[in-house]
């Protein structure tokens, strides 16, 4: 059987899970693959269902319906600490009254393991995390990146085969969450484990994940290497929750012909014979034309005339030290456009765009899917 | 640059003698005093002598003893010589009630005993019911609950028949360990609701983490959520200790004669009309009776607060 096969060779398998108390549905029949030593994010908004998909995975919530497999074993009904995973959660969730060398060890004792290999383990662990100074403290007298160097550990003297990070770095700030952020990066390198990421924030969904799981309303949205999902977006939900400043949608019409189409932008046509359509050149539809910040130019004086050049207002500018946003009105829409921090604008200026055709996205204006 | 835009601004910082403090320490004063005089004519009532009490004045204490008189129950006249301390040897050790002319003493014990049984047994089940109620929900755990909580809104005396014949039933009506059963069964509720809050405060992720540890449901409660938890067994444990010493009714009702608690027999003392009516000693006997309580809101008045307002924050 396909499903057989397939839950062997990845390390995590998902199927057809669904979630729902009473008549809310949190997760939709979701299917989902993950291949051994891949470091999966499951991004998107609260309320979106990946947490719920999480503790489905790590045991903790039972789903109403599909089954789950870690290497290949059905675990939908195994307990917590049986399916070879170990969790680190947004609250730290440390034992307060317990030491951090004693909440690294707790799940270890509760095993019922060998007290050499506890110790042998627990100096490993703090060696890799740099906790070895704090291993006789309790986590009230650590800071909070401390504690979540704690929390990881916990699952790392497990010595399991997933890991499952709920959120992990929401509670920091924004200084510790980057350097953390680059040490879970780190250790992922080094351990090769499989790992799967619950977060809503993109930077570290783009930065840390192997693939990306945008999803909405209980349903993945798209399944795709980070930088797939950030300059080919499969729909515009995730175009418009990938990326920050976030993706112009301007309202547009394709017209033209199949061979060479355009899309009428504010009274003047663009050419649009660079875009790759995925299933032909949908002449006539009403779609919405997606660029993101960085792929318009702003131009200026003789460049500033011709074809597929827009004139424009600056509106205003939000300098952001390595780049600047400005904000442009483009006949009665509104567009942003990233620059170099050393060019200058003043509001109200009269200028002109270029949009570059070849990373733009085109969404049906109905169903919102990329054309 | 002119002077007056260094002063300090605003007006001067206050000093203990304002006016409006000199009025709160005033009530604060005259409250204190309206609630501890009672204890503090209870206190040196305790060690008058009946003469002394005759004389009438009850706020002024008594500073030289000497001989006493007393009825006992032959009705002959005993003469002794009297201590600062004789009323409450009489308490503990000789005050009768009817025939039976053995002091507070053994019904001081039968209290003692049934606080020192149902205080942990209560607790104990109050606390993993609430545990589970908060941590391990199942099918009907909410409706449970609600029933539960229910229970602890319909008065005691409407229960008091339908408990004897199940006691009765269980045969162990008429015992020590029936006072404490009952007490066990009537602490439920309070004591439940109690924890159950507490243990619903406390973050989800810790029991989840633990789980993932591989802890069951009792490690989790004892090695987990028990060391976290004792801001709220401290105030269980003073409201169960107070309440429990303090119980009139399931004593009277369900220990039978020999059993009676502390506050059945002071009652007795009190009510029973035989011979001289020996003040002092029943003052002495309900010193001997508040003791206890009254130790325990000493000694643990500090965690006591920090328990309520700990279990005040979430609920």
């Amino acid at each position: 059987m396909s499903t057989a096969t397939k839950s062997k060779t990845s390390s995590v398998s998902i199927q057809n899970i669904a979630q729902s108390y009473g008549a809310l549905q949190v997760l939709k029949e979701l299917s989902l693959d993950i291949p051994e030593g891949e470091f999966l994010v499951l991004l998107g908004p609260s309320g979106c269902g990946k947490s719920t998909l999480l503790n489905c995975i790590a045991g903790l919530l039972e789903p109403t319906q599909g089954k789950i497999f870690i290497k290949g074993k059905n675990v939908t009904w195994e307990e917590p600490s049986k399916r070879g995973i170990g969790m680190v959660f947004q609250s730290y969730a440390l034992y307060p009254q317990m030491t951090v060398e004693r909440n690294l060890s707790f799940g270890l004792r509760v095993a019922g393991m060998a007290k050499d290999e506890i110790e042998k383990r627990v100096k490993r662990a703090s060696e890799i995390l740099q906790i070895e100074p704090y291993l006789q403290r309790k986590p009230m007298q650590l800071s909070g990146g401390q504690r979540q160097r704690v929390a990881i550990g916990r699952a790392l003297v497990r010595d399991v085969d997933v890991f499952l990070f709920d959120e992990p770095l929401s509670n920091l700030d924004a200084k510790l969450r980057a350097e953390l952020r680059v040490e879970i990066k780190r250790l992922h390198q080094r351990l090769g484990n499989t790992m799967i990421y619950v977060t809503h924030d993109q930077i570290e969904a783009m930065t840390l994940a192997d693939r990306i799981a945008v999803m909405k309303g209980g349903s993945i949205q798209q399944l795709d290497a980070p930088l797939t999902i950030y300059s080919k977006p499969k729909n515009r939900y995730v175009a418009g929750f990938i990326g920050s400043p976030s993706m112009n949608f301007i309202k547009a019409k394709i017209g033209g012909t199949a061979k060479s189409p355009t899309v009428e932008v504010s009274g003047q046509t663009l050419d649009i014979s660079q875009y790759a359509f995925i299933d032909g050149t949908p002449v006539g539809r009403e779609v919405e034309f997606g660029a993101r910040p960085e792929h318009i130019n702003i131009l200026r004086g003789a460049a500033a005339k011709g074809k597929n050049v827009f004139s424009a207002t600056i509106e205003l500018v939000e300098p952001m030290g390595s780049d600047s946003l400005v904000w442009l009105e483009l006949g009665s829409q509104k567009v942003s456009a990233r620059v170099e921090s050393s060019e200058t604008f003043t509001p109200g200026e009269k200028v002109a765009v270029q949009f570059r055709v070849d990373q733009a996205s085109i969404f049906d204006l109905q169903s919102g899917d990329r054309l | 640059m002119s002077t007056e835009a260094l002063d300090p601004q605003g007006p001067k910082p206050r000093h203990w003698y304002e006016w409006e403090r000199i009025v709160v320490y005033t009530f604060l004063i005259l409250t204190s005093v309206y609630f501890l005089m009672p204890l503090y004519i209870v206190i040196i009532t305790s060690f008058k002598d009946l003469d002394h009490i005759r004389d009438g004045n009850i706020f002024w204490p008594q500073f030289s003893y000497g001989e006493i008189t007393t009825t006992d129950p032959a009705g002959n006249t005993v003469t002794a010589m009297a201590h600062w301390w004789s009323p409450w040897y009489r308490a503990m050790f000789e005050v009768c009630t009817g025939l039976e002319c053995r002091g507070i003493t053994p019904n001081f014990l039968n209290s003692v005993i049934i606080t020192a049984w149902s205080v942990p047994i209560s607790i104990a089940v109050a606390l993993t019911t609430g545990y589970a109620l908060s941590n391990w929900p199942f099918k009907f755990s909410e409706a449970f609950f609600t029933v539960l909580i229910v229970g602890s809104f319909i008065p005691f005396q409407v229960m008091l028949y339908p408990m004897v014949l199940l006691t009765k039933n269980m045969g162990i009506y008429s015992t020590l360990s029936c006072v404490v059963f009952v007490h066990t069964v009537f602490g439920l509720p309070i004591l439940t609701l109690l924890f159950r809050n507490y243990f619903a405060s406390l973050p989800v992720e810790l029991f989840k983490a633990a789980r993932v540890d591989g802890a069951g449901f009792w490690r989790i409660l004892f090695q987990v959520f028990l060391p976290m938890a004792i801001p709220i067994m401290t105030v269980a444990v003073i409201l169960q200790v107070t309440g429990i010493w303090n119980d009139f009714l399931f004593g009277v009702v369900f220990a039978g004669l020999p059993n009676y608690p502390m506050t059945v027999k002071l009652n007795n003392i009190f009510t029973s009309t035989f011979g001289i009516k020996e003040y002092n000693v029943e003052m002495a006997a309900t010193m001997i009776a508040g003791s206890v309580p009254l130790l325990i809101y000493f000694l643990s008045g500090k965690y006591f607060i920090r328990g309520i307002a700990a279990g005040a924050v979430k609920g």
